[in-house]
């Protein structure tokens, strides 16, 4: 069924607003809730069976709010920040395929779409913390340039690598090379493509770390470092404005979970060729990963600054260069 | 080289040790009481407010007025009255304030009782509006309303 032309346009903003603002909405949830049980307490129970309705609740806290403005801060830049935060994050899931015929546009260059927007975000989290006028938040805004810097490098050449084995920018195109018919399986998924390069799942473990990195989560949450900057960038954000922050966070995580399902873990493809694939593995692949994201925000410990400059420069990047080389070699000889 | 690769398999393997650890816990149930709806029992030796001991035979206090603890308290915060009625062998309680806005749990009122009148409560989430529930606990008021 294809939706003629505005109609379609509009179908997708709204459906992507929606999918995200739910998704942003109740990975809170599952985050307090994971938080909790690694930590063997109840979580949120009050509003709501099993606090469900708790993300409203504090929806409408933060819209109630009024949004301030700090007098010395720059009010354009101040008040651009959240969206310019939001936007990219939106966009990013315009590209993703999440069936063979569910995704909202089939770019044949969605891959570098993703990672154009992706890094707008930094800036945008870099302009709100020095349009605040605070110090913490400059501190903040200083680290996440760095943090961002470091971490784009081997994300991107572990990003190369995967293009060099699918050959293809386009994510619904590399998920469907990742099918394998009735007897194929997960083992035709990216990450068990051993033989195109033996240390595939090393580059899916850089790719996730350096997602961590981007998305400013634990352990590597420096740009919100509470215990040192406050809130960091998000210090002087009142209501919505740090409302739409923190659903950045996790719309950001979102997209970076989902990029990894498609690059690494087959997309829609169902992990046994005899079932049938569908946007249903696509979310469960997806939800999965996020499921990671928070046990290992709940597992680990926040770095310090240096250490987490030192494993990117000195670990990840040689690392994933050693990976890009690895492959080209692997593909020019088999 | 070989050193660093060793580390980092190392420092690797470490990082899902963490991991497998937290994921146990995950699967294990809560081990925090869920406060307003349930709370602890407080252990026999916890010492809340003291209250007078009600005589199961009579209903009604087995103070006998003897004034110790008065003297004993070493924050003046009680004050016991009493009266010899007809046909009783000894005095009783007709008026036992407690002032626990000054009371500072020490136990002395207990320690030096003759009769041993008084015990330690076990309420310990007291909340009040008002100074006054705190100021004068009537002590008489409360051993006749308590249960049996």
């Amino acid at each position: 069924m294809t939706i003629p032309e505005p109609y379609r346009l509009f179908f997708y903003l709204f459906s992507t607003m929606a999918f995200v603002g739910l998704n942003a909405a109740y990975l809170v949830w599952v985050e307090r809730k994971g938080a909790a049980r690694f930590q063997r307490r109840p979580g949120p129970t009050e509003v709501g069976p099993a606090g469900l309705l708790q993300p409203i609740a504090d929806a409408l806290k933060l819209l109630s709010k009024q949004v301030l403005v700090p007098p010395e801060a720059d009010r354009t830049l101040f008040r651009l920040a959240p969206v310019m935060v939001m936007a990219p994050a939106l966009m990013c899931l315009a590209t993703l395929p999440y069936s063979e015929r569910l995704g909202a546009r089939d770019l044949n260059l969605g891959l570098v779409l993703v990672f154009a927007f992706g890094s707008i975000n930094v800036m945008a989290v870099m302009l709100g913390g020095w349009a605040s006028r605070n110090k913490y938040a400059i501190i903040s805004a200083a680290r996440i340039v760095s943090q961002n810097v470091a971490y784009e490098i081997p994300m991107l050449l572990t990003v190369i690598t995967m293009l060099m084995i699918t050959g293809t920018m386009n994510l619904r195109e590399i998920v469907e090379q990742q099918a394998g018919g009735f007897w194929g399986g997960f083992w035709n998924w990216n990450i068990c493509k051993l033989t195109a390069n033996p240390l595939m799942p090393v580059t899916f473990v850089i790719f996730f770390i350096c997602m961590l990195a981007e998305t400013n989560r634990a352990p590597f949450d420096m740009a919100e470092a509470e215990s040192e900057l406050v809130a960091g960038a998000f210090t002087e954000y009142a209501g919505m404005g740090f409302g739409v922050f923190f659903m950045a966070e996790y719309a950001n995580i979102l997209v970076g979970c989902s990029l990894a399902t498609i690059l690494f873990f087959g997309g829609w493809q169902s992990p046994i060729g005899m079932l049938p694939s569908g946007h249903l593995w696509f979310l469960v692949k997806l939800y999965a990963l996020i499921f990671t994201v928070v046990w290992v925000r709940w597992t680990f410990p926040r770095t310090q600054f240096y250490r987490l400059l030192n494993l990117s420069w000195k670990l990840l990047i040689p690392l994933a260069l050693f990976i890009l080389v690895l492959t080209s070699a692997m593909l020019k000889l088999f | 080289m070989k050193r660093a690769l060793l580390e980092l398999l190392s420092g690797f393997g470490s990082l899902l040790t963490g991991m497998r650890i937290t994921l146990q816990q995950f699967f294990k149930p809560p081990v925090t009481v869920h406060y307003p709806h349930e709370s602890l029992k407080m252990p026999a030796r916890y010492r809340g407010h003291i209250l007078l001991v009600r005589d199961p035979a009579t209903g009604k206090s087995v103070c006998i007025a003897c004034k110790s603890c008065e003297k004993a308290c070493p924050s003046d915060c009680i004050v016991v009255e009493g009266i010899k009625r007809e046909g009783d062998k000894r005095k009783s309680v007709t008026d036992f304030k407690l002032d626990f806005t000054r009371c500072s749990l020490c136990g002395s009122c207990v320690e030096v009782c003759p009769v041993d009148a008084l015990e330690f409560s076990k309420a310990y989430n007291l909340a009040s509006t008002s100074k006054e529930a705190f100021y004068q606990i009537d002590l008489v008021k409360r051993v006749e309303a308590r249960d049996p």
